[in-house]
């Protein structure tokens, strides 16, 4: 091999006596410990993603994964379950296969974070040192937002936009529903976590209600103008639900500015709609720990350098998920993931002292229009000038005007990726 | 699982042997092919309705990818995926995948 790579030039430098605190791209070289310690908050898809691949880059790494629910519910399927198509089972996961690869899982609560020691402290009292932390906590609400929905009004109008008891709560409560009640829901602003999330919970529910409670209406509020995958989605509505969707947009007085819970009514700028079940969306940031620890900016979510997610407010942090700007990625599951695997590399690279890499994302977003017909948005993310950008010519929307076979092809890929992804992460 | 380690050393030391011209901006295929494992499982070993790519020949994955990505071949969202990676990036890939 005559030509130098970039990665072995870098090694040949090093060698050379080179004592420079930075290495070719500008990253500081690290003294590599014995055994580095790695603290990661949140085992969801960021979080467990990249413990188990941290993991697997370097098994010398101490790893502690600090997660305060004894299993993980995904959001992803969770609509599923709202539709009664499967129990809550089939989207609950277990930290077993990460302790049976030797990763420390704590059960307890983040509360602080001193990016000066390099300490976390936990709810459960004790503190825990680390060489670096990555953090992956998720969304955030912001209750304050919209008048009248905080807290307690999603014990009777759930947002069900944290998968556990919020989708066991709109589930019952859709089936306590009477043949020919009103489903309203109300998504948020941008950005926020899984943009086609909330259509494909309208259209799984239109799926419920077309069989068992074919009278109903479903009436969607959404503050923005347009929503993910909006053609597709609403090509599948006609064809499989006509008559029952009701979606109004900003620019059609689609915007909740008032809840009243107890009255079961959303007020807009014109008119107030009252719902027999309410699925009240609030708007998002960052998860509570990132904001706590002030990495966040004035949008609510953390900046970090995109190579290696870490963060550009203190560093020795990495943020990762929903929770960090990783745009133009969108806030998905599936994000998380491939980000999180981007975040390990660099990591063992960086804690040996050597160059992070160069990262390559893949985000593919199903969704299900009904129990067999699933679309998609894709997209190839590589990296230029210091940024995530898309790689042209790559991605887009499965094609409109497609055949039965296909979406049902879809669905069945919906279900194929979802069984691959979380046994990747949890098995 | 377990043996991603190793699997992950083998694919990065591949990389180095294949590397071409410096580029600034090239992904190792350890970073490539993870891409891959979130639908198709780790090491392409897939747990449900995606295709198993595990052990397919380097002349199979290259040639369906190319294919892919000039729409010789049907797919859902294969053609939309393989236009997102170069063909020296594909070449990574088949190599990679044809060793699990």
């Amino acid at each position: 091999m005559t030509r130098i790579t970039r990665r072995s030039f870098s090694k040949m430098a090093g060698a050379l006596g080179a004592t420079a605190a930075m290495s070719l791209a500008g990253y500081p070289r690290m003294a590599a410990a014995a055994s580095p310690r790695v603290v990661v908050v949140g085992g969801g898809f960021g979080g467990a993603t990249l413990a188990r691949y941290l993991h697997g880059f370097d098994s010398n790494i101490k790893m502690t994964l600090i997660e305060q629910s004894k299993s993980f519910v995904t959001c992803p399927f969770s609509n599923t379950v709202i539709a009664g198509m499967n129990k809550i089972d089939r989207v609950t996961h277990g930290y077993d296969g990460l302790r049976g690869l030797g990763i420390d899982v704590v059960h307890d609560t983040a509360t602080g974070i001193d990016p000066a020691k390099k300490t976390v402290s936990l709810k459960g009292g004790g503190t825990l040192g680390y060489d670096r932390l990555v953090l992956s906590p998720g969304i955030a609400f912001k209750w304050d937002a919209i008048e009248g929905y905080d807290e307690k009004a999603s014990g009777s109008l759930p947002h069900a936009w944290k998968a556990g008891p919020q989708t066991l709560l709109l589930r019952k409560q859709l089936e306590a529903m009477p043949d020919g009640g009103v489903f309203i829901i109300s998504p948020p602003v941008n950005p926020f976590r899984c943009p086609p999330g909330p259509a494909e919970r309208v259209s799984l529910v239109a799926s419920y209600f077309k069989t068992h409670k074919p009278r109903s209406k479903i009436l969607v509020l959404d503050p923005k103008e347009k929503f993910s995958k909006q053609g597709l989605f609403t090509e599948g509505w006609k064809q499989l639900y006509p008559g029952m969707i009701d979606y109004m947009n900003l620019s059609n007085d689609g915007r909740v500015l008032r809840v009243d819970a107890k009255g079961m009514t959303l007020h807009t700028d014109f008119a107030e709609h009252k719902g027999d079940v309410i699925n009240f969306i609030p708007p998002q940031k960052a998860g509570a720990i990132a904001e706590t620890a002030g990495l966040t900016n004035d949008s609510g979510w953390c900046p970090v350098d995109q190579r290696t997610f870490e963060s550009t407010v203190h560093k020795g942090i990495h943020v990762i998920g929903d929770t960090s700007i990783a745009s133009p990625m969108p806030k998905s599951g599936f994000a998380a993931n491939t980000q999180a695997k981007v975040c390990a590399a660099a990591l063992a690279a960086m804690l040996k002292g050597e160059d992070p890499g160069t990262p390559k994302f893949v985000n593919t977003c199903y969704s299900l229009v009904a129990p067999d017909y699933g679309i998609s948005v894709a997209m190839v993310y590589g990296f230029d000038k210091g940024k995530i950008v898309k790689i042209k010519g790559s991605g887009g929307l499965s094609p409109s005007g497609a055949p039965a076979a296909v979406r049902k092809r879809e669905a069945d890929y919906a279900r194929g990726w979802y069984d691959s992804i979380t046994r990747e992460m949890f098995a | 699982m377990r043996h991603i380690g190793k699997a992950l050393f083998i694919a990065t030391v591949g990389a180095l042997a294949l590397s071409g011209p410096v580029m600034a901006e090239e992904a190792s295929s350890a970073v490539l092919a993870n891409t891959c494992f979130s639908c198709h499982g780790p090491d392409g070993k897939s747990a449900g309705a995606m295709p198993w790519i595990a052990g397919k020949s380097t002349d199979y994955i290259t040639t369906v990818m190319i294919d892919f990505k000039t729409g010789a071949i049907d797919s859902t969202v294969m053609q939309r995926i393989a236009k997102g990676f170069s063909d020296d990036e594909i070449k990574a890939l088949a190599q990679y995948f044809s060793t699990k």
